[in-house]
């Protein structure tokens, strides 16, 4: 099993981060192979962002993704440049806060995430991305849930894991939600 | 008293760059001299947290002319050192990389490949620098150069160049793309005692017996440090074994300069390293390093699932060239495929040892590297040779 | 020592002789006041390494007795700031020419003398590209003759002693082979202080700088020395003019200040230090 996922937005919105947290739950905390590339321009904040994660139970050769099961797209632009890269009947997760129009006819599952608006409540949009991984780990059901909080404590500043995990929490218990509805 | 610091024993999931750093102080590099460049920032970045904890020294320059000649300063005060860049601070340091061949300087030179010439796409893979990596400074010499294809030998590779540089007293190139830089992937790390450490040759003899460039049968004379007593001078003219400057006999640059290519070739046996990988039987010979050789790898699998018989050579080791190795399996096969991050290099040499075996190049400029289908679609090609 | 054996003869390389300088150069002079300076304080000479780059004076590190390395042009300051951070316990002398430390090399200048590394600099200043065949520099004076300024010089030179005292240096001096004695007494202050420490040495070079410039024999250079030289300690390196009529020398700046190389093993115990703390 190879299975490929790609998260893009914009630098500044934790989109690196969130790919290496689920890489390492995958690898680390997982028996599974992980490989996570990354695509960024020069400026740390506002350019382009991407953030692609494959994940195996054999050895990766190839670390790049071509044509993504599961795509996370946090801005626009993400949306614009890769909702149609995903494979027939991939799933979309899009923090619908961000994505506000939608093409037509793909044939994918889409989820939409609030993830800024949770991220607001929690009173820092910058665990935004926790929010989607949180949503992203009920939908697909990819990782254990112990193995990806343990892999974001590793990856936050220790005074943030508590308002990470929380975020965390709020996202994935949104994406329990909503996939009861879409059954 | 920071003994558990130097090797972070256990498994982890590390960037590239940063498990390079790890198996720099490793290796027992306890030197960094930089300056601050795009893919390789990463690597400087670490050795400044990590330096200070295991006693080491890094110390950022004011250009990549400096740092070569830093690293150069701290090898000769006995201390394993490095600097880590990208291209344009590669140009730049070309000078004195020239200058630690001519002084026989173990010292270890990272070079994370962006998009070039020039400032390029900084943040986008290459493979563009493995002739400037050969041929970079001027005036004759032979060097060596290593190329990871992934995290884990970002750390292993870079063991093996600072092992490599102390053993033929010369500077040693980890030559990674931007994508092994900044790929994450799971690295195991070894205990202490498990990994090979190898110091460069100490003199045998008293201070005033001394004789800083006489070489020994393997052509590479022991290495005393400044500070010793032994009072030496090293120079970057010609010199004779005494190293005092010979700059008007053709002996003196004919003994110099051919001892110096010597070393590295009369010793290629024992440098050169290669993967194969399903050659047995192989019609369609892949040869590729770097990210590059993944790409080749995944498309070697399914040429196979496609009843193509087709094999990946994997260089690890660029300089000196596995010549004769593609040489003897060129003999075995139809077509040679060689996909590359750049518009031609490494496929000149592949085509010098591959004599009549037709040679299909695959140029690639850009963010991604080659795709499986676009090689797999080569080695098809290479198939009905 | 026998009798008939030169006094400084351990401090010199003697396969290395007889050196590459012309009839006239100061550079013997500057060499002959460094193995003074090291003979009468008593240092030890295994400690120290001179380093130089390219250049006549740069042939001087081939000729002391000590670890000494010949960097390529303009590098001796960044190669010699490697040794001493690797090894604190080495005495590193950079020793080299006014176009190698301050056109191709003068960025390493400034910020060795910026972070205060623990180096010793002597810089033979003869106003000119002696090796190369007499082209100006970044010292030859206005409307001076060179092969490379047939119609006279249009380039404004630098003032080396305020260029490094506004870098950072903490001792700055400038003396001519004149003044072997004091320029011997600030060698032997530098080699036993810590810090960026530099001393310009006016230099006479008749062969190829003097003779186009109407002084054709060292002779004529130090009676340019003699009568111009004005010793000003203590004064404003900004006004240290160099002139037909003045060259105003001394010991301008002997200042304390911590260095790189304390601050960053300061550093390195504090790291360590909390290190063991965390166990």
């Amino acid at each position: 099993m190879r299975l490929e996922i790609r998260a893009a937005g914009f630098g500044g919105q934790g989109i690196i981060r969130a790919g290496l947290m689920l890489a390492t739950a995958a690898c680390i905390y997982g028996d599974k192979n992980a490989v996570e590339t990354q695509s960024y321009g020069p400026e740390s904040r506002g350019g382009a962002c991407k953030s692609e994660v494959v994940i195996s139970d054999k050895e990766i050769d190839f670390p790049k993704v071509s044509k993504p099961d599961i795509l996370i797209a946090m801005s626009q632009e993400a949306y614009n440049q890769y909702a149609h890269t995903l494979k027939q009947g991939g799933t979309l997760l899009l923090d619908s806060d961000m994505v506000l129009k939608q093409k037509k006819n793909l044939d994918i599952q889409v989820f939409e995430i609030p993830a800024t608006k949770i991220a607001e409540k929690l009173k820092n949009t910058i665990v935004a991305n926790v929010v989607m991984l949180g949503a992203f780990t009920s939908i697909t059901n990819l990782v254990e849930v112990e193995a990806i909080k343990k892999s974001i404590l590793d990856n936050v500043p220790k005074k943030t894991g508590k308002l990470n995990l929380a975020a965390f929490e709020k996202g994935y218990d949104y994406g329990k939600l909503l996939k009861k509805k879409k059954r | 008293m920071t003994q558990e610091r130097t090797v972070l024993t256990g498994k982890h999931f590390m960037q590239g760059d940063i498990a390079c750093a790890e198996g720099a102080i490793a290796a027992g590099c306890r030197f960094f001299a930089g300056y601050p460049i795009t893919p390789a920032t990463e690597i400087a970045e670490r050795m400044a947290r990590r330096l200070p904890e295991v006693d080491g020294v890094y110390v950022q320059m004011e250009d990549e002319l400096g740092s070569m000649a830093a690293v150069i300063g701290a090898s000769y005060a006995g201390v394993k050192s490095m600097t880590a860049t990208s291209g344009p601070g590669f140009s730049l340091m070309q000078e004195n990389i020239g200058l630690a061949v001519m002084t026989e300087t173990p010292c270890v030179v990272v070079n994370i490949m962006r998009g070039g010439p020039s400032t390029g796409q900084p943040t986008k893979p290459g493979q563009q620098d493995v002739m400037q990596a050969r041929w970079g400074s001027h005036g004759d010499y032979e060097i060596i150069a290593l190329a990871p294809s992934s995290v884990q030998e970002m750390f292993d590779l870079t063991i093996e160049a600072f092992n490599l540089s102390e053993i033929y007293r010369v500077p040693v190139f980890v030559l990674a793309d931007e994508i092994v830089g900044h790929m994450w992937e799971r690295v195991t790390i070894p205990s202490e005692n498990a990994i090979k450490r190898v110091n460069r040759k100490r003199p045998r003899t008293l201070p005033e017996k001394y004789v800083p460039f006489l070489p020994d049968r393997d052509l590479v004379p022991p290495m005393a440090s400044f500070g010793e007593g032994y009072r030496f001078y090293a120079t970057g003219l010609t010199h004779d074994e005494t190293g005092h400057p010979r700059t008007d006999t053709a002996k003196a640059q004919q003994e110099l300069v051919q001892r110096l290519c010597d070393k590295i070739r009369k010793n290629r046996e024992k440098i050169v390293r290669v993967s194969a990988n399903m050659l047995e039987d192989a019609e369609v010979m892949v040869v590729a390093y770097g990210t590059t050789s993944r790409s080749a790898m995944s498309a070697v699998r399914e040429a196979r699932e496609k009843g193509f018989k087709a094999g990946l050579l994997r260089l690890i080791t660029l300089w000196p060239f596995p010549d004769k190795e593609i040489a003897e399996l060129a003999k075995r096969v139809r077509a040679i495929v060689v996909p590359e991050m750049n518009c031609g290099q490494i496929v000149r040499e592949v085509e010098r040892a591959a004599k009549e075996t037709s040679v299909i190049f695959m140029p690639k400029l850009g963010e991604e590297p080659h795709r499986p289908v676009e090689i797999l679609d080569a080695i098809q090609r290479g198939s009905y040779k | 020592m026998s009798e008939d054996s030169h006094p400084f003869e351990r401090f010199l390389r003697d396969g290395m002789m007889p050196h590459i300088w012309c009839e006239g150069c100061g550079n013997g002079i500057i060499l002959n006041c460094f193995v003074r300076a090291l003979k009468d304080i008593e240092i030890d000479v295994n400690k120290v390494v001179v380093v130089s780059g390219i250049g006549c004076i740069g042939r001087l590190s081939g000729y002391t007795n000590t670890d000494s390395y010949h960097t390529t042009h303009g590098r001796a300051i960044a190669f010699a700031t490697g040794a001493k951070l690797a090894n604190p316990e080495l005495k590193t002398v950079v020793i080299s020419g006014d176009g190698d430390l301050f056109a191709i090399g003068g960025n390493h200048f400034i910020h060795a003398a910026r972070r205060n590394v623990d180096i010793q600099v002597i810089c033979a200043n003869n106003f000119n590209y002696g090796m190369t065949g007499g082209q100006y520099g970044p010292t030859t004076p206005l409307k001076a003759w060179t092969t490379t300024t047939p119609y006279g010089n249009i380039e404004h030179p630098f003032n080396l002693v305020h260029l490094a005292a506004a870098s950072g240096a903490v001792y700055v001096a400038r003396w001519t082979t004149l003044h072997v004695r004091r320029l011997t007494e600030s060698i032997k202050k530098v080699l036993q202080k810590e810090g960026f420490s530099f001393i310009e040495v006016i230099t006479p070079c008749p062969e190829i700088y003097g003779r186009r410039n109407k002084m054709a024999t060292g002779i004529e250079m130090m009676n340019w020395f003699k009568t111009a030289a004005e010793i000003r300690n203590a004064s404003d390196p900004a006004e240290a003019e160099i002139s037909p009529e003045k060259i105003v020398v001394g010991e301008f700046i002997d200042a304390e200040k911590p260095t790189y190389d304390h601050l960053l093993r300061e550093m390195m115990k504090q790291v360590q230090e909390r290190i063991r703390g965390e166990k």
